[in-house]
């Protein structure tokens, strides 16, 4: 970290971020439905989109050198097809973009992501690294192996951003009923960005057009030097042998009548189980 | 000498000789004038590039109708007459007004070349005209004073009130015709008391007046008046010159520029700049408008030109329902911000974001780009591809609501603002109980058709909407039409992806809709969505002709094709709605009232908005999603004008105009007195189809024959 001590100024602390995203399939734009075989998803005609969370940590991240300056990088682990995301990041703002890509790191668990991000993390010099809090298709895993990994310090849920000064971040987190708790957190960390944080920018097509030609450098596992034996289905500990759609439960409740009737209906039954004083 | 009499050349001020001193005077006031205007002009010269030079003729029939003509005016009775005559007024007397000047400097009257009959005949017509004018003051300031029109108000957020200053001009005006009254009259006087034959003033105008309160003063008392009233006249009419540039009265200058250039293809958008290719766009480092200097020069001379007479304001659909939004302060903030920022004297300064200063981002996605505002304002100010080139600028910078970011997104990644699958596009043409009566093909290289249906989004995808793509398929087929849709193939026109700014999805959006298009090899398009319409008439470029669904009705029923049942019920009455880019944006008014006239027993009554001053339903496409500060919908104040109309039935021609007065029926609690129809359901219910199976016999065509005959 390159802290420049002759001023407080918060533009000349120049802080260097990592942002560890992830392509997922959009569900908003998908129909999601199980395979024949009932054991992946049905991925023909699906489209992807950057992890809604991971966005939201990109856009802080911009905010954060918009303020107290410094480069943003995006990072995923995944194929040449997840370039889309990273270059929907780099049209969003991030000044760089990186694709780590290996046939080894296929069918990797949570930790073996992390391994690999672990050892990417190490040939830099990143101050701090966001994740989004989750992956759509994802568990919330891999922002607290990868700071453990690290020996960092890591908070999760977090919901807004401070740089204090070069050494530290004043941040808050998201607990239950809505609260928020505040902590102060030592540089370099890893963060969890939770939804709602900001709100990310739009990205036009013309950003996107622009950085369509800008070469993503690609790591495998020999520039990286992780061990393959460390990472991907053979070291997986988690596999996933199933996918189900819940069937669908009772408690749906159509309410029939006049319009004055059903409100009248819905208010007692609002309530009736307390969403309503 | 004038007519036997001394002329003001002849005169001293303050023992100085008139011609010196009204030297002096044209001399300062003409060059200050000039200094002024070219500060006026310094923005306009840094401003953006815009091509307004093209169809001279086109442009000055225009300037004919629009200009000398006073088209516009007439569309509010009574600010529009008083407009009408001050501004023929002002014309006749200009020439008075130069010789006046000139007789000052030189003692030779102009008017002395005329032949003497021309001569009289002026004389009446300026002493009237200088009358009339005279009126119109005293009638607009009292409007001004005690009247108070609504739409002049000035909420004290956007800034001051400019009555102040219409006062001031209206007064100013006022004295310049007194002084010149005052002028004829002395003179007459004059002529009178040394036995002269007097000059003839016309009875009971301004100078007539005059000349009898003057009859009994000496000739010493009569020469100072005169004397006075020409000085007093020449320095009005200066100080004027002068003082207009500075308000809302600089339209008497740049008017008839202003409707010289004005935009001559409605509904059509600007290009985001003026002759870049699509690759260069890519490369531009800031697209629309950010910074005062972003508009173009045409753009900036709207604001010089706006007379600030609230007529767009009082027709914006977004003002009436309390969004942040007026096109009038649109104007006159920038204006406010340019006579800042482009100061007479002293330095200018640039490059303050608009966004956040004068203007906030509400403000501009509030539009719902119906053009009621540019309709009405008579000196053709532009306001949609200026919403257009701020909302550029605005996703520029990533600063989109987030509510219309999702829809974007979708548009880029499935083609329609909802994220629905590609392969379901179609789907609306499956059900079995249409299928049976009516075979849609899609267009996919194995089957051709002479006709495209393109359907759009919302039509293919919205359950409600879908009976508007069916009902319109019907008639299709019911005219024996070969027509067939682009079903996958087929993407979201991007008519609002263009005009809410996001240009580039535009673009690739109409690319693949026009390959689609020129590979399905069909001669002609026909849509039932007014904004499909407008974006394949207007957005995109070699397509074949479109057409939209009312027009080949009323067409067909012309000819016979189609023929109708009578309604059922007698007892209702129905009114039509127009849709913006029907209307408005595309001159469609009579074919969708001629259908519907057509229909036996079917009673019509017109809104109090209709036409070209119909009130827009709230805003199509993208405006679905986005989220307004308003006070009430659109809609519901457009449902209500129905419902005060005597009508029961809303019959619309365009699919987004249906969600919101479906909507704004069960808003404003007029669910079972009041229905919204399309019209392509309306004629599928109505339609007379012949019986499968039964050859209609020669009796029967005889018979249709001659009722052909009657019709």
């Amino acid at each position: 970290m390159e802290v420049d001590f002759r001023t407080e100024n918060s533009w000349e602390m120049n802080v260097e971020i990592l942002v560890c995203v992830r392509r997922v399939p959009d569900t908003a734009e998908n129909e999601i439905a199980l395979n024949r075989a009932g054991n992946d998803i049905e991925r023909d005609d699906l489209v992807y989109s950057i992890n809604e969370w991971d966005n939201y940590a990109v856009e802080e991240a911009l905010q954060i050198v918009a303020k107290a300056g410094g480069n943003v990088t995006v990072v995923t682990v995944g194929s040449e097809d997840d370039e889309e995301v990273l270059r929907r990041e780099m049209a969003m703002g991030a000044n760089h973009g990186v694709l780590i890509t290996d046939d080894a790191f296929n069918g990797s668990d949570g930790k073996g992501i992390a391994t690999i991000l672990k050892a990417y993390v190490q040939k830099g010099k990143f101050d701090l690294i966001l994740t989004g809090v989750q992956a759509a298709d994802g568990g919330a895993q891999v922002g607290g192996m990868l700071a453990s990994l690290l020996d960092y310090p890591f908070a999760s849920l977090v919901n807004s951003v401070e740089v204090l000064d070069g050494k530290k971040l004043k941040i808050s987190r998201e607990i239950a009923g809505g609260n928020r708790e505040m902590n102060e957190i030592d540089l370099p960390c890893v963060l969890s960005i939770q939804t709602g944080i900001n709100e990310p920018r739009y990205v036009g097509m013309r950003g996107i057009r622009q950085v369509a030609s800008v070469e993503i450098p690609t790591f495998g596992t020999s520039e990286l030097g992780v061990d393959a034996s460390s990472v991907g289905d053979a070291a997986a500990k988690v596999k996933r042998v199933d996918y189900f759609v819940p069937a669908l439960g009772k408690g749906a409740e159509m309410l029939q009548g006049s319009r004055e009737e059903n409100i009248d209906n819905l208010i007692g039954l609002l309530k009736a189980k307390g969403g309503l004083k | 000498m004038l007519d036997g009499i001394p002329s003001a050349a002849q005169a001293t001020y303050w023992s100085i000789p008139g011609p010196v001193l009204f030297s002096v005077i044209a001399f300062l006031g003409l060059a200050c004038f000039a200094y002024i205007v070219a500060k006026r002009l310094t923005p306009l010269l840094r401003a953006e590039r815009d091509v307004r030079f093209d169809r001279p003729l086109l442009r000055l029939e225009r300037v004919f109708k629009y200009w000398l003509g006073q088209w516009k005016h007439p569309r509010f009775r009574t600010a529009g007459t008083i407009h009408i005559l001050i501004f023929a007024s002002f014309l006749i007397l200009a020439f008075q007004a130069f010789s006046l000047l000139i007789v000052g400097i030189s003692g030779d009257a102009v008017i002395g070349r005329f032949s003497e009959a021309a001569g009289h005949a002026y004389g009446v017509i300026k002493d009237y005209a200088a009358t009339v004018v005279f009126l119109c003051m005293v009638i607009a300031a009292t409007r001004r004073i005690v009247f108070k029109p609504a739409r002049y108000e000035v909420p004290a957020k956007v800034g001051k009130a400019h009555k102040a200053d219409a006062i001031f001009l209206l007064a100013l005006i006022a004295t310049l015709m007194a002084s010149e009254g005052l002028i004829e009259a002395s003179k007459a006087a004059l002529q009178a008391h040394h036995g002269l034959p007097v000059g003839f003033l016309a009875v009971f105008s301004l100078p007539w007046m005059m000349n009898h309160a003057l009859a009994s003063t000496s000739p010493a008392t009569l020469w100072n008046v005169y004397r006075g009233a020409y000085l007093v006249d020449v320095l009005t009419f200066y100080f004027l010159l002068c003082y207009r540039p500075f308000g809302i009265q600089f339209h008497v200058e740049t008017s008839l520029f202003n409707v010289y250039f004005a935009k001559l293809d409605k509904g059509t958008v600007k290009p985001v700049k003026w002759g870049l290719t699509q690759d260069e766009l890519d490369n531009v480092k800031s697209v629309g408008v950010k910074t005062f200097e972003d508009f173009t020069w045409k753009h900036m001379l709207d604001f010089y030109s706006c007379a600030d007479c609230g007529r767009c304001s009082d027709q914006c659909p977004a003002n009436a329902v309390g969004r942040p939004l007026s096109p009038r302060f649109l104007t006159t903030k920038a204006r406010d911000y340019s006579f800042q920022h482009y100061p007479i004297f002293g330095a200018t300064g640039n490059g303050t974001p608009l966004i956040g200063s004068i203007y906030s981002e509400d403000e501009i996605w509030s539009c719902t780009t119906c053009g009621a505002c540019e309709e009405e304002c008579p000196l053709l100010i532009e306001y949609i591809d200026k919403i257009v080139d701020l909302r550029r600028g605005m996703v520029d910078d990533g600063n989109v609501p987030k509510s219309l970011q999702k829809p974007l997104k979708a548009l880029e990644s499935r083609g329609n603002p909802y994220g629905k699958m590609e392969k379901k596009r179609a789907e609306w043409t499956k059900s079995a109980d249409f299928q049976a009566s009516c075979n849609v093909p899609v267009l996919n290289g194995s089957t051709s058709a002479d006709t495209l249906y393109f359907v759009d989004s919302i039509t293919s995808y919205d359950d409600r909407m879908q009976s508007i793509g069916r009902a319109t398929a019907k008639i299709l087929d019911h005219v024996g039409t070969k027509f067939g849709i682009l079903g996958a193939a087929e993407k979201d026109s991007g008519h609002e992806v263009r005009r809410f700014g996001e240009e580039t999805l535009f673009m690739a959006l109409r690319d693949d809709n026009a390959e689609a298009i020129k590979a399905s090899g069909v001669q002609k398009i026909v849509t039932a969505d007014p904004h499909a319409f407008n974006a394949l008439k207007h957005d995109y470029k070699d397509m074949p002709p479109v057409e939209h669904i009312s027009q080949l009705i009323a067409r067909e029923v012309k000819s016979g094709k189609i023929k109708f049942n009578p309604v059922e019920n007698g007892e209702q009455v129905y009114t039509y709605h127009d849709p913006c880019y029907l209307g408005r944006h595309n001159h469609v008014y009579d074919e969708p009232r001629e259908v519907l006239d057509a229909i036996p027993g079917l009673k019509r009554v017109e809104m109090e908005r209709t036409r070209d001053r119909a009130l827009c339903c709230g805003g199509g496409g993208l405006m679905l999603f986005y989220e307004p500060k308003e006070e009430q919908r659109i809609g519901v104040l457009r449902a209500k004008m129905a419902a005060e109309a005597g009508a029961n039935v809303i019959v619309t021609a365009c699919p987004f105009c249906m969600v919101n007065m479906e909507d704004a029926i069960k808003v404003a609690g007029l669910e079972g007195k009041l229905t919204a129809i399309d019209l392509t359901e309306l004629v599928d219910q109505q339609i007379v189809r012949e019986i499968p199976n039964i050859v209609a016999t020669a009796e029967q065509s005889a018979e249709i024959k001659q009722e052909d005959a009657l019709v």
